[in-house]
């Protein structure tokens, strides 16, 4: 028993209430939901500190044991996403205060981040498949209201196909649930791995059921062939929306696909593994392809997400133990990076007025700063040694040639100076060159209370890259249930 | 000429508040019998449409004097004590209380925790209800 667990949950949930009564008042919502979102950093620091001194944690809520009731689980891996998740919803707390505006401000905009954040919260703690499906559309109606709020009328065709999309595959995730609770006769998630790792052989209808869960979390994920309403959903929400969801939504749906996968569908290291080895690279050729085709700065970045989709879950795919810890590696950096990149290219368009990378240039002249902070990210999002991107990759790589995967490791590392030039093309054609006079007029007060979250997350990322050593003790505790699923059904099951 | 709904509004008097009655009914059962807060919530909120569509909006904002959505607001901030009740009590989230107790008229009666999160349930549902209904006739 540790109430600890549910406190990443429970934070956002008290403070989205009580944001609900001061809907009218922007002043006190925005020094609620900061303070909550600060305080709710603390509390996951706390549950990392626990769970990295003993072991993993869970929690039997309503003290109903374990296969029983509901179970929230926190072992590092979720501990570690739980805690990206607070900063990065701290940093797009504080992004917002200047740029959203009075008038979404005042439409439970506030409230909405924060039910966002314990859908993603609660979907990286629960140890429960349907809790998890719960938990997955807490997540999702509160992006819907994400993306419509504001009512342009690009914002209101896109939540039309966003919609549609998640609908569908949120009937899809309960579809296959209901299948494996006829296959196992269990929800709980630690139970499902038990009973079919017990099975002496495991029947065909498994694998449909695992390859029906692919689609379900590829589809949140975006991976091929089924990102296909990514590109243009995340294009129209406000820049702070956008970080959010960037940052945080794929990944949920990255999170489940490594834990149903290293949980459930151990059994067969054959064609399901091929399977998604195949659609992990391909993603990631889209990924690339469309960074380097667009010359619109948003959709360079979104682009960039769908790559780095694939190159986490080649490291799934590959599956052994260096592969793992560089997925994870990867996943952590690429949620705090994207989300930095997300309001950088913001601060751009509000500096500029466009997001057309061939209107503006020279832009390094005026804004030093805000120039500088782009290439720190933009190099840790291509992977140079020093910085975040490196070691993730570096391990996933390695993993792959471990295993004689070399044609999808040199892809992804051929990949990677493709991610490499897609953003450094802002870099040398938005912030290089002739400066434009046109903008500088428009230097107002709010660039420096922009640009201090950004610093704030790029600076944690520079950390995260150069204290490699210090975090793969981490990571590696993270890994191990990964790689026996034994120790988490244990941890869960027995006592 | 304003349409003459004498019938409308008098039926309506009347099966309001046997609506109420009986989701009061529902919301009580919900431990024993089939019903609950979600049903019991969606009942009273059949009864407030019913009057809002017999009697108009301004009328029963005055004698209803419930921001609906603060309502939902509340609900949900109800049920999340409960929970935090049994932290409170060094239990898991969550966890239930209940307990027997010699009512006046009810005789020996069991209360429990779980019908305090019900009732929070039941706000929120009411309130969501509403709400929705509220802002489609709104037309601005």
């Amino acid at each position: 028993m540790n109430n600890l667990v549910v406190l990443p949950i429970l934070v956002p949930l008290l403070a989205a209430v009580i944001l609900i009564f001061f809907a009218k008042n922007v002043i006190v919502q925005r020094y609620i939901s900061a303070l909550s979102a600060l305080i709710n950093i603390i509390v996951a620091l706390l549950l990392v500190r626990e769970v990295s001194e003993k072991g993993i944690q869970k929690l039997d809520i309503g003290s109903w044991p374990a296969p029983f009731g509901i179970t929230l689980v926190s072992d590092m891996l979720s501990a570690l996403l739980v805690l990206s998740t607070t900063i990065i919803g701290f940093v797009v707390i504080l992004y917002s205060f200047k740029s959203i505006g009075k008038q979404r401000e005042k439409f439970y905009y506030y409230s909405i981040i924060q039910f966002q954040i314990i859908g993603v919260i609660g979907a990286f703690t629960t140890g429960d498949i349907f809790n998890m499906f719960v938990f997955f559309e807490v997540m999702l109606m509160a992006s819907y209201v994400l993306l419509v709020i504001g009512g342009t009328k690009r914002q209101l065709r896109e939540s039309l196909k966003y919609l549609t999309v998640n609908v569908i595959s949120s009937a899809f995730f309960v579809i296959a649930i209901a299948m494996l609770y006829s296959v196992v006769g269990t929800l709980n998630m630690a139970q499902i791995g038990e009973r079919i790792t017990s099975l002496n052989e495991v029947p065909g209808i498994l694998t449909v059921i695992a390859v029906l869960f692919l689609i379900v979390f590829g589809m949140k994920g975006a991976i091929f062939p089924l990102y296909f309403w990514l590109p243009g959903s995340y294009a129209v929400p406000p820049i702070p929306v956008m970080a959010l969801f960037g940052a945080l939504l794929t990944k949920v749906g990255v999170y489940s696909i490594i834990r149903t996968f290293t949980l459930f569908f151990n059994f067969e290291q054959g064609h399901l593994y091929e399977m998604l080895m195949i659609l992990a690279i391909i993603t990631v050729i889209i990924g690339v392809i469309g960074s380097i085709a667009y010359w619109d700065i948003k959709q360079i970045i979104i682009y960039n997400i769908i790559t780095a989709i694939g190159v986490i879950l080649y490291g799934v795919a590959v599956s052994t133990e260096t592969s793992l810890t560089g997925s994870v590696f990867y996943l952590i950096h690429d949620m705090l990076i994207k989300a930095a990149l997300f309001l950088l290219i913001g601060m751009i368009i509000h500096i500029t007025g466009t997001s057309n990378l061939r209107k503006f240039s020279g832009l390094i002249k005026h804004y030093p700063t805000l120039a500088w902070t782009y290439f720190i990210a933009a190099l840790s999002l291509g992977g140079i040694p020093p910085l975040s991107g490196f070691v993730g990759k570096m391990l996933t790589v390695q993993g792959g040639f471990e295993a004689n995967e070399f044609i999808g490791s040199m892809i992804i590392l051929i990949t990677s100076i493709l991610v490499l030039y897609s953003v450094m093309k802002i870099f040398i054609f938005g912030f290089w060159g002739k400066a434009d006079q046109m903008y500088v007029s428009k230097e107002n007060v709010s660039y420096h209370a922009l640009l201090m979250p950004i610093i704030l997350i790029v600076v944690i990322s520079v950390f995260y890259g150069v204290g490699a050593e210090a975090v793969h003790s981490f990571i590696a505790q993270a890994v191990e249930p990964l790689i026996n699923p034994e120790i988490y059904i244990e941890a869960v099951l027995k006592e | 000429m304003k349409p003459n709904d004498v019938i409308l509004q008098s039926v309506t008097k009347v099966a309001v508040v046997i609506i109420f009655t009986f989701s009061i009914y529902l919301f009580m059962n919900g431990h024993h019998n089939p019903g609950g807060g979600f049903i019991g919530g969606l009942s009273t909120a059949a009864a407030v449409v019913l009057l809002y569509l017999a009697f108009d909006i301004e009328k029963v904002r005055e004698n209803i004097r419930i921001d609906f959505k603060k309502l939902a607001a509340l609900g949900v901030l109800i049920a999340v004590c409960t929970g935090l009740g049994g932290v409170l009590f060094g239990e898991e989230f969550l966890t239930q209380a209940f307990g027997y107790k010699e009512l006046p008229i009810f005789g020996k009666t069991e209360l429990t925790s779980a019908l305090i999160f019900d009732t929070g349930v039941a706000l929120a549902v009411i309130g969501t209800a509403v709400n929705i209904i509220l802002s489609i006739s709104e037309d601005r």
